[in-house]
């Protein structure tokens, strides 16, 4: 299906991806986009682990594997962070990340 | 060979006695714990007249004729290494045993005077549980197998002593009487404890049996590395005698004698006359051997320090009005003789005879000095005060305590056939062959002591009669059975054939009675009766006429020669201001400046950062992506170049 698309293409997609994520959590305030900017940075991950795998070495398969995992991780993390924001929602009718700023000093 | 095995409960009775009643005593009337602690010492004291007839008369000797010196008991205590172990055990000798009979006797016969003097007394069960703690320490210090367990021994005796002087702690004299003998003695145990490290290290062990036997490697060590012109070993018993005399009061650290006298008048019986200050005597009598051999010049300065004191004490003596005070000295004098004849004697048979007169005079010193204190302690219970000005005329109210008291006076005052007579002949003929100067040093303290001990018994007994709240009249039979036993004792206990049970070589030899010098002493002797009797015997001005012609020389020795105002100006004016202040500032200053320098800095630099904890998340995340993006750069480009 992607026979010939060289490695290069595979990497630049990926980092432009984790680099919109980090840009993303950076700067965005509501804690839903936030935490599709930590999706956006761990597919970024992922995409680079299948490239590697498929071009680098053919006959293995820890680099699916390992995408399988983060994808998993992935998903156990947002059903809980989802869990945290709409307890933090009912607590303060809002989910601006710079109105949580209770634990500090 | 006899089994002694059994003298271990000797000391296991008034150890438990002391847990016993010291933890239970409360839940029973206080004359429970009284009756307790009187028969357990009844059933110790049987226990060593025992052990003292199978030792002296069963007991096969050595095969030259000498008694023997083994342990009863030895159980390893602590094993350091192979070498290094501390033991705890039962050294049977002569002395020792000699001691047991002592202790017990006269501690049995204080502990029957106790129950009807501290009659009434708030703390009576505390009383008893400490009595039996002390003898139970006083006990395993004479039988003790090394001189570790001596010296543990040594301490507890200490710790026993001090918290009886302070027995009625309520009172600000008593306390600061216990805190002062505690402390002066704990100076001394300083220099003990010195003298044994010095002596264990040099020989390698601590046992008596080696130290002292035939090839103790004290005398092989040839006294090791000289410092002050002194070898190693002159200086170790130098400073372990420095111990002997703290716990004995013998001059300069006799201070807290007489001011231990604040403590109930049994105890002082007890401890500060006929058992605890003698330990430092039987200190030096149980590294005799060492003394002798290896050290001379540590047994001179033994001699010189036990002769002082005697003249010293009796001097003073002779000037205090409080009965006690007066008692106090005499014996701080009389243990100066003991001293002195252990510093004149040599080593084996006739030479030895100082050795025996100081444990001679020990033994019958323990009788007459007990009764001495018991019999005050009556008078002090019949007429409420210790001032001799308020006594007077006692002979028609108390007739026990006059003719025991008077027994004892003439024992001490050496008048024979009491005890008395007997072991000062010997010290006297002892003091005679090693130096006539120091023979008439101590010629002169018997005269000053009968001098004393009569002035004392003209003006309880004799003199005016005093008009007192209520007529002064005899203790219960549990105080006057006491005084009588050991009157009894005061007055035979030197017919006793001492030479031929207690020797330095532990050979028997006899020894007899020098006419040559028993006949001046006894001379001095009343002639220091006669005196007093001219004195005291009605009312006088002549002792206040002679009090005033003295002038200086009597107003210092009622003023004890300042003795304790040295003490004050050294520890109050020169260490406090000149050792004790510079050290609190520089803790103050330096030690502690230090620790709150950094607790300052510290606080100033989170004070500075703590902004920096804003709350803010993507401030966080912001700070550590740009960290690792930094860090990337850096490693890119240092392993790129």
């Amino acid at each position: 299906m992607f026979e010939g698309v060289p490695l290069t293409w595979f990497l630049i997609t990926g980092t432009i991806m984790f680099f919109v994520g980090i840009y993303g959590f950076l700067v965005r305030k509501n804690l839903i986009t936030i935490l599709m900017s930590t999706e956006l940075i761990l597919n970024s991950v992922n995409i680079n682990f299948v490239a590697f795998n498929k071009i680098l070495y053919p006959g293995h398969l820890e680099g699916m594997f390992f995408a399988i995992f983060i994808i998993a991780v992935a998903a156990a993390e947002a059903s809980v962070a989802i869990a945290i924001i709409i307890n933090i929602y009912r607590r303060l009718v809002n989910i601006d990340v710079e109105k949580m700023n209770e634990m500090k000093y | 060979m006899i089994d002694f095995s059994y003298t271990i409960w000797i000391l296991l009775i008034p150890l438990f006695m002391f847990v016993v009643v010291g933890l239970f005593g409360n839940r029973f009337k206080p004359l429970v714990s009284g009756i307790a602690g009187t028969s357990g010492l009844f059933v110790m004291w049987i226990l060593s007249l025992v052990t003292a007839y199978k030792y002296f008369f069963v007991l096969e000797k050595a095969a030259d004729g000498s008694f023997q010196k083994f342990l009863a008991v030895n159980i390893r205590w602590l094993n350091l290494t192979d070498k290094l172990h501390i033991d705890m055990g039962i050294l049977l000798d002569p002395i020792s045993i000699m001691m047991l009979i002592v202790i017990t006797t006269v501690s049995f016969m204080v502990h029957l005077y106790s129950i009807g003097y501290m009659d009434g007394e708030k703390g009576f069960m505390r009383f008893f549980a400490t009595l039996s703690l002390f003898s139970f320490s006083m006990l395993g210090l004479v039988v003790a197998t090394n001189i570790f367990q001596m010296y543990i021994f040594w301490e507890l005796v200490g710790v026993s002593s001090y918290l009886l002087i302070g027995f009625y702690y309520t009172k600000d004299s008593a306390v600061s009487a216990s805190k002062k003998a505690f402390i002066v003695t704990r100076f001394a145990d300083l220099g003990f404890l010195i003298g044994i490290l010095m002596l264990s290290f040099s020989t390698g062990t601590f046992d008596f049996l080696t130290l002292t036997g035939q090839n103790s490697p004290a005398f092989s060590t040839g006294g090791g590395v000289m410092f002050l012109g002194l070898s190693t070993m002159t200086w170790s018993m130098i400073f372990i005698f420095m111990g002997g005399a703290g716990k004995s009061a013998m001059f300069p650290l006799h201070i807290w004698l007489p001011d231990a006298m604040e403590g109930p008048t049994p105890v002082s019986a007890l401890i500060h006359a006929a058992t605890m200050v003698v330990a430092g005597v039987y200190l030096v009598a149980r590294l005799f051997p060492i003394y002798v051999v290896a050290a001379p010049v540590a047994l001179d300065v033994v001699m010189y320090v036990g002769a002082f004191s005697s003249i010293f004490a009796a001097v003073i003596a002779c000037t205090q009005f409080d009965i006690k005070r007066v008692l106090a000295y005499s014996t701080m004098s009389q243990i100066g003789m003991m001293m002195f004849a252990l510093g004149v004697s040599g080593y084996g048979g006739h030479e030895g005879l100082g050795y025996m007169a100081s444990m001679f005079h020990l033994f019958t010193h323990a009788f007459f000095k007990a009764l001495l204190f018991l019999a005050a302690g009556a008078i002090i219970h019949a007429v409420h005060s210790n001032v001799l000005n308020d006594m007077g005329g006692l002979r028609k109210h108390l007739p026990i305590t006059h003719a025991t008291f008077l027994i004892a006076c003439l024992a001490i005052a050496g008048i024979p056939p009491l005890a008395g007579f007997f072991s000062k002949d010997e010290i006297l003929a002892a003091g005679h062959e090693k130096s006539l100067m120091l023979y008439w040093v101590e010629m002169i303290v018997s005269g000053l002591t009968a001098f004393y001990m009569f002035r004392l018994y003209y003006s309880i007994f004799w003199g005016k009669n005093q008009h007192y709240h209520h007529t002064p009249h005899e203790g219960s039979w549990t105080m006057t059975v006491p005084l009588m036993f050991l009157a009894v004792g005061a007055a035979l206990a030197g017919l006793i054939p001492f030479s031929l049970f207690v020797s330095s070589d532990r050979m028997p030899f006899v020894s007899h009675i020098e006419l040559g010098i028993a006949i001046p002493a006894v001379l001095v002797g009343l002639l220091g009766i006669i005196t007093a009797t001219i004195f005291y015997r009605k009312e006088t001005t002549i002792p206040d006429q002679i009090f005033n012609a003295l002038g200086g020389f009597s107003r210092a020795a009622y003023r004890k020669f300042y003795i304790d105002e040295i003490y004050l100006f050294i520890t109050k004016k020169i260490i406090f201001n000149y050792v004790s202040r510079p050290i609190a500032w520089f803790d103050r200053h330096i030690v502690d400046g230090s620790m709150n320098g950094m607790a300052y800095v510290t606080n100033e630099t989170s004070e500075r950062i703590k902004r920096f904890q804003s709350g803010q998340l993507q401030q966080y995340a912001l700070v550590l992506i740009s960290g690792v993006v930094l860090l990337t750069l850096l490693f890119t480009y240092l392993w790129t170049n």
